[in-house]
């Protein structure tokens, strides 16, 4: 899939490649006309940083966000005891008693095991993002930019791949080459590059069709020039966009990975998703903290993922 | 019309066929021996060789394509572990995931609708905000999540909601009431996000002038909605729910494996934890189909809708 990355098309120099007609595409930005200049650009980039700061949406996302890494980089600072100590409390001890969060059935202490299971899924999910990001921009830019042949072919396989869902994709994947995290972090990362990639790719059709393109073009710039530091600057807000959307999803895929028991690694290590599957057919006999702390967890991660995304997306609207 | 149908069932052939390939390729790509990790590493000799052969991996990239094709062409995948044959596992697995998708469509589709139409009418006020920023939050939840909660403050408290949600053999309004926690939670996910749609299309259409000219006219709000806005703006709504039910059909493995459902995700997962390849393959299979015909069925609904879209079939 990887080398698909940088194909140059026979259509490079072909002028008629973007006189195909425009899709319904990218509306998630307005793009500001490259012609008034970097300067009137880089105004508008401060003003819409200035209407995201004051945002509460926002605020509230990075501390929740910001929670979660503090206790995934340090989880020492936040709870006094290890991930599989036993603690003073015994087992089975409810919350707000002898323990804050209660204590589960192997006589683990629940909210050392919410700090700690924040690690695991903040390694995989912003890495696996930033992956998808990179070969999803890319290849949108170049396929939306040359259309053709090799676009017509690749827009079929991505197509193949989003049509089922990424979770059974995602399964199929780590069954065929292992549960090990390298591998969970590639099929996470393989799975989001479709949708970013037809994103991109549909605001790229939009701006290749725009004046400033067209004049590059007549300049004689090439095609990489063309891509690279015409284009890309003006769909980088959607890409920022799309960055955050996907975290929140990659957060969503590992969640799930994990709660079906498909991440590998030791499954008494802290992980939401495992500790969640681990423990929650003790809710029918009432034993409902040691699943529904590390269930909370996961729910405020992607929400405040989510409220970051939805923030950047309304002021870059602004 | 016709016309339109036949190119777009060409295309979506075109996909299945792709997938087809990259499901049969998949484990000839993997390093090692791809055996052992189907099987995992405790496996006898004979349970390895017996999930080589069921991989097809003692033949050549071409046989293997070729059975898939036979094997989809005849509808024979060949037989599970302990004999049943594949076919009939899927299809009654299949079928518990239709008796929950459907139930969970018949709830969330009007209360959706509904819910984005309310908002876009009640534009910018506390209503909106709420349907919005609700919804929004709840649409970030992966499904299980929102199982487990329900599972511990609906499930376990109110002897009225049950906690399996299969109810073999009981009468239909029975296994409704076993089945309404797992809709409960499709609904907290897909409320926001349909909701959302249909809110963004309802003020498309609201502000548009043939709207305009409908209230000039003295129509009642509801008959405007009746008969000029719905039409058009339930098109976003109607193309997104085709998309989704492909992932209602398949992706919720999570939350049948928190209410013990036996539907499609099940199937997969516990095809997955069994090392059955042909199993999982038909699984795959199965739920790519049902996604290939809801977009279709989409598509067609909204070139109905709107005679424009039928031009721009093929320019995804």
């Amino acid at each position: 899939m990887s080398d698909s990355a940088k194909p140059t098309p026979p259509s490079a120099n072909d002028p008629s490649a973007s006189t195909t007609p425009t899709s319904p595409a990218a509306s998630a930005q307005a793009p500001p006309t490259s012609n008034e200049g970097k300067a009137s650009r880089n105004q508008i980039r401060r003003e819409q940083r200035r209407v995201l700061f004051r945002s509460p949406a926002f605020i509230v996302g990075c501390l929740i966000v910001g929670f979660w890494i503090l206790a995934a980089v340090f989880p020492s600072l936040l709870t006094t005891f290890g991930e599989k100590d036993f603690v003073p409390a015994g087992s089975n001890s409810e919350p707000f008693g002898d323990s804050w969060l209660g204590t589960d059935s192997s006589g683990w202490d629940v909210y050392t095991r919410v700090i700690y299971g924040a690690r695991p899924i903040l390694i995989v999910a912003p890495i696996a993002t930033a992956a998808a990001i990179v070969v999803g921009t890319l290849l949108g830019l170049v396929m939306g930019y040359y259309r053709g042949l090799v676009d017509e072919i690749l827009s079929r396989i991505l197509e193949a791949l989003l049509s089922i869902p990424v979770i059974l994709m995602a399964i199929l994947v780590v069954v065929t080459f292992g549960n090990s995290r390298p591998v969970i972090i590639g099929t996470i990362g393989l799975l989001f590059v479709p949708a970013i990639t037809r994103t991109i790719r549909s605001a790229a059709i939009a701006e290749a069709d725009l004046d400033y393109v067209t004049s590059a073009k007549m300049r004689g710039e090439s095609g990489f020039f063309i891509v690279t530091r015409e284009i890309l600057p003006n769909v980088v807000g959607l890409v920022v966009v799309e960055l955050t959307v996907r975290l929140g999803y990659a957060i969503f895929t590992y969640a799930t990975l994990a709660f079906l028991g498909q991440t590998g690694g030791n499954f008494t290590d802290a992980d939401w998703g495992v500790d969640v599957a681990s423990n929650f057919n003790q809710i029918v006999n009432d034993r409902w903290w040691p699943s529904i702390w590390p269930a909370a967890a996961i729910a405020s991660l992607v929400i405040g993922v989510n409220l970051i995304a939805d923030s950047i997306d309304k002021a870059l609207k602004s | 019309m016709l016309r339109f149908i036949i190119r777009r069932l060409l295309l979506s052939l075109v996909t299945l066929a792709i997938l087809l390939l990259i499901i049969t390729a998949l484990p000839n790509l993997a390093p090692g021996d791809p055996a052992r990790k189907v099987a995992g590493g405790t496996a006898s000799p004979e349970r390895l060789a017996q999930v080589t052969e069921d991989l097809g991996l003692n033949d050549s990239i071409i046989t293997q394509i070729g059975d898939s094709v036979t094997s989809v062409a005849t509808l024979d995948f060949g037989t599970t572990a302990d004999g049943r044959p594949v076919t009939d596992v899927v299809r009654t697995s299949l079928w518990n995931s239709f008796k929950l998708v459907t139930l969970s469509l018949l709830v969330i589709v009007p209360l959706s609708i509904l819910g984005g139409m309310v908002a876009a009418y009640k534009k910018d006020t506390w209503i909106d905000r709420t349907i919005v920023n609700v919804g929004l939050a709840f649409s970030a939840i992966p499904d299980f999540v929102a199982g487990v909660f329900l599972l511990a403050f609906l499930g376990v408290p109110f002897e009225f909601f049950k906690v399996q949600a299969n109810a073999p053999g009981a009468g239909p309004l029975t296994q409704i009431q076993h089945l309404l926690l797992p809709v409960i939670a499709v609904l907290a996910v897909y409320f926001g996000y349909l909701a959302r749609i249909t809110r963004a299309g309802t003020i498309n259409a609201l502000d548009a002038d043939y709207t305009r000219t409908a209230f000039m006219r003295g129509l009642s709000t509801r008959d405007v909605f009746k008969s000029h806005v719905a039409r058009n703006a339930l098109q976003p709504t109607v193309a997104v729910l085709g998309t989704q039910l492909g992932y209602l059909f398949g992706g919720m493995v999570a939350l049948e494996q928190v209410f013990t459902y036996p539907g499609v995700g099940k199937l997969i997962i516990d095809a997955v934890n069994g090392a059955e390849y042909p199993l999982l393959r038909a699984g795959v299979l199965a739920v790519a189909v049902i996604y290939m015909l809801a977009t279709l069925t989409a598509d067609v609904v909204i070139a109905y809708m709107n005679p424009r879209a039928r031009l721009s079939v093929g320019d995804s």
